[in-house]
């Protein structure tokens, strides 16, 4: 994994419902420590832009899209389990 | 950027927490649908089952194992609600991709395409495969866009096809309790008539992990068991309704099959019994003969029964049966499950039966059950569809027996129980011929549909080995409500039709075929002798009489001769005394005597 690649991220959440509102805390300590710098989140209220959600494909939130870099990975869940989650995003976990 | 767009209030996906188990036990209680209106379904056995269909507003669980039909009966369910009740609808497919339902549901001519552009919705719901799961997620997401799409449609139906699949995406079972209310209790919220199936075994498989599922069928207001049996070899769906509140239902097992138009469910006997309509009317059996016997026929809505060996013209008379009715314009359904159908047209024409040319112009229907294979119940399903379709007055099964062979035998009794109960209800006359086995000991061979108990009118059929040959005989053996004959007549069969004769007995002995032709010979040249003496008699008397009337009439003119030559004597006798006394007169003249005295003395010479 080249330390320039950007990645970019969309959540989409329910609301503040509080898989959702974890799962926005847990994505952000994640990028926080593992892609300072490079990354980019966008969130989706699925209350707010149900079409959207719709046309997309999402049914379970919260739900974490990988864009960039390709393949494109969805994560469905409050992503707490850290190392499950770096993995599927390819990413290696920073030893302590 | 993070967090941007998250500080929009959540509205109920907040209320049914982890944290809330406690208060989420609390059984919710529904908003009553105090009308206790109901949402057809389409299927009209269900509908019959169930009092009118599925409790409006509230949500109603189908269970069942894999390929036991849920997707198809809520997709019906949808679809008569979209086409017919002004209710359009949502369907959530978790397992199946919904161009693969809609192109599976194609072949029973639902018009989903047309159906699809406004009022039903797809909505793919199916976990993709590579999909990684991180934590505690739940359906609010969903629900949300759901929302939307319902406000846009304005539906009032929805389905959720297989909600097992993503339950068991969950982590524990709190989770998948916590999701099933959050589900249940948006779906009262927004007043749908909601669908939700899923895999299960019903009440019979209740394994740890189907535990979800009970928990689902306490919590809706009606569920629904359908089950896909295999007994002996023979395939087997029965739907139940497990529960229903607020209605009263069928609690039996019903027998269901998917038939070319969706679900065709078998509905109960109890309903349809007592709608039973008697009916005095006679209808004729097409042999005029069997018509004296029964004292004017069958009646109308009545089973018949027609029992007897292999040979004995069961179908013969079976097919006099369906011609008369043709004849008098009634349409009638002609199943045959042991002959192909034309078959059975070209053998019954050889006894001057013609029933091509009702099958030609529509009246008659037959239908070889070659063609449908299954369960007695799913003949039975399949003759009721198909008499109801065709609006068959009267109904011809041949044989009926071939039923005991599928499936068990309690099966096969209560459906032949339920047809008959069923063609009764409808006013149907029912023809039933069942197969006596050569081999076996009982005499009633019905014994194992025992219709025979059930029937109105039984007719046995048999043969009567005598003198080097076999000749057919009829009986009524029993005929409810009729006066009928008690003898035995002997069946003939000619290509000219279907005759009865009546048998003779001699020295305790019933006597057919070639012996009763025999023995109608012998009488009737008794007969023609006895005439012709009595002819011979006749003329010898005819010639006596002749005879004295001719010899009266001769000595009828002798006596006129004697009178005439009598008569004769007297004239000449008179004119010669006359004669005699001019003579004398003149003489006297000539002598010229004296006038006065000497015609004295002449006088007394």
């Amino acid at each position: 994994m080249t330390r320039q690649a950007k990645f970019k991220f969309r959540l989409y959440v329910a609301g503040e419902a509080p898989n959702s509102t974890r799962a926005t805390a847990n994505l952000g300590a994640l990028c926080r420590s593992h892609l300072p710098g490079r990354y980019e989140i966008e969130v989706v209220d699925v209350f707010r832009e149900p079409r959207r959600a719709l046309a997309d494909g999402i049914f379970m939130t919260p739900t974490l899209v990988k864009l960039v870099p390709s393949p494109i990975r969805r994560i469905v869940g409050t992503l707490s389990q850290t190392e499950a989650v770096l993995l599927s995003l390819g990413l290696e976990a920073v030893p302590a | 950027m993070l967090g941007a767009g998250s500080v929009a209030v959540g509205r109920c996906a907040t209320r049914i927490h982890f944290a809330d188990l406690v208060k989420i036990m609390r059984p919710i209680r529904p908003p009553l649908a105090k009308d206790g209106r109901k949402a057809p379904t389409g299927i009209d056995g269900f509908d019959e089952i169930t009092g009118g269909g599925l409790p409006h507003d509230r949500t109603t669980l189908l269970l069942g194992g894999p390929g036991s039909g849920k997707t198809i009966l809520s997709l019906q369910f949808l679809v008569h609600g979209a086409t017919r009740c002004r209710e359009p609808g949502i369907f959530v497919a978790f397992e199946e991709s919904s161009e693969r339902i809609a192109a599976n549901a194609e072949s029973f001519g639902w018009k989903l395409a047309e159906l699809r552009k406004k009022k039903l919705f797809f909505l793919d719901a199916q976990p993709m495969s590579d999909l990684v799961q991180s934590g505690d997620f739940d359906l609010s997401g969903m629900l949300a866009m759901l929302e939307a799409q319902i406000r846009k449609m304005k539906a009032r139906r929805i389905v959720f096809d297989a909600l097992d699949v993503v339950l068991a995406l969950l982590p524990d079972s709190a989770a998948k309790r916590r999701e099933v209310y959050r589900l249940h209790e948006w779906l009262l919220a927004h007043r749908l008539t909601g669908l939700i199936t899923a895999k299960a075994g019903g009440d019979e498989v209740s394994s740890v992990s189907q535990q979800t599922f009970g928990f689902m069928q306490f919590m809706v207001d009606c569920a629904v068991i359908l089950n896909h049996s295999v007994v002996n070899g023979i395939s087997q769906r029965n739907l139940r309704v497990q529960k229903y509140r607020g209605s009263s239902f069928d609690e039996n097992e019903s027998p269901f099959l998917i038939g070319a138009s969706g679900l065709e469910v078998d509905a109960t006997r109890t309903q349809a019994r007592i709608n039973a309509k008697v009916s005095s009317e006679r209808v004729p059996s097409g042999i005029a003969r069997l018509d004296t016997m029964l004292g004017g026929g069958y009646y109308r809505g009545a089973s018949v029964l027609i029992t007897g060996l292999p040979g004995t013209a069961k179908t013969t008379l079976s097919g006099a049966f369906a011609e008369a009715a043709c004849e008098r314009g009634e349409h009638t359904l002609f199943v045959s499950f042991d002959s192909d159908a034309n078959e059975v047209v070209r053998d019954l024409e050889s006894v001057g039966i013609q029933l091509g040319r009702f099958v030609k112009n529509g009246r008659l229907q037959l239908a070889s059950a070659r063609t449908i294979t299954g369960s007695a119940e799913t003949y039975l399903v399949r003759i009721k569809t198909l008499a109801t379709e065709h609006k068959a007055r009267c109904l011809v099964i041949d044989p009926m027996s071939t039923w005991s062979k599928s499936g068990n035998d309690s099966n096969t009794h209560s459906v032949a129980e339920r047809l008959t109960d069923w063609s009764k209800a409808k006013g149907i006359t029912l023809l039933c011929t069942s197969l006596l086995e050569e081999m076996s000991d009982t005499p009633d061979g019905a014994a194992s549909l025992q219709i025979s108990r059930l029937a109105d009118t039984w007719i046995q059929l048999n043969y009567l080995m005598q003198a080097g040959e076999r000749n057919r005989g009829l009986s009524i053996i029993k005929s409810r409500g009729t006066a009928h004959s008690n003898q035995v007549r002997e069946l003939i069969l000619s290509d000219g039709g279907v005759t009865l004769a009546d048998a003779y007995s001699a020295g305790g002995e019933v006597l057919m075929g070639t012996m009763r032709w025999e023995k109608e010979r012998a009488e009737r040249v008794e007969t023609e002798v006895a005439d012709v003496a009595a002819n011979l008699k006749r003329v010898k008397l005819d010639a006596e009489e002749a005879e004295l009337e001719v010899r009266a009439k001769a000595v009828q003119v002798e006596l006129v001769a004697k009178q005439v030559e009598k008569a004769l004597l007297v004239r000449t006798t008179q004119s010669l005394e006359g004669a005699l006394s001019r003579g004398r007169s003149r003489m006297r003249e000539l002598r010229g005597a004296d006038a006065a005295l000497p015609a004295r003395k002449a006088g007394s010479q």
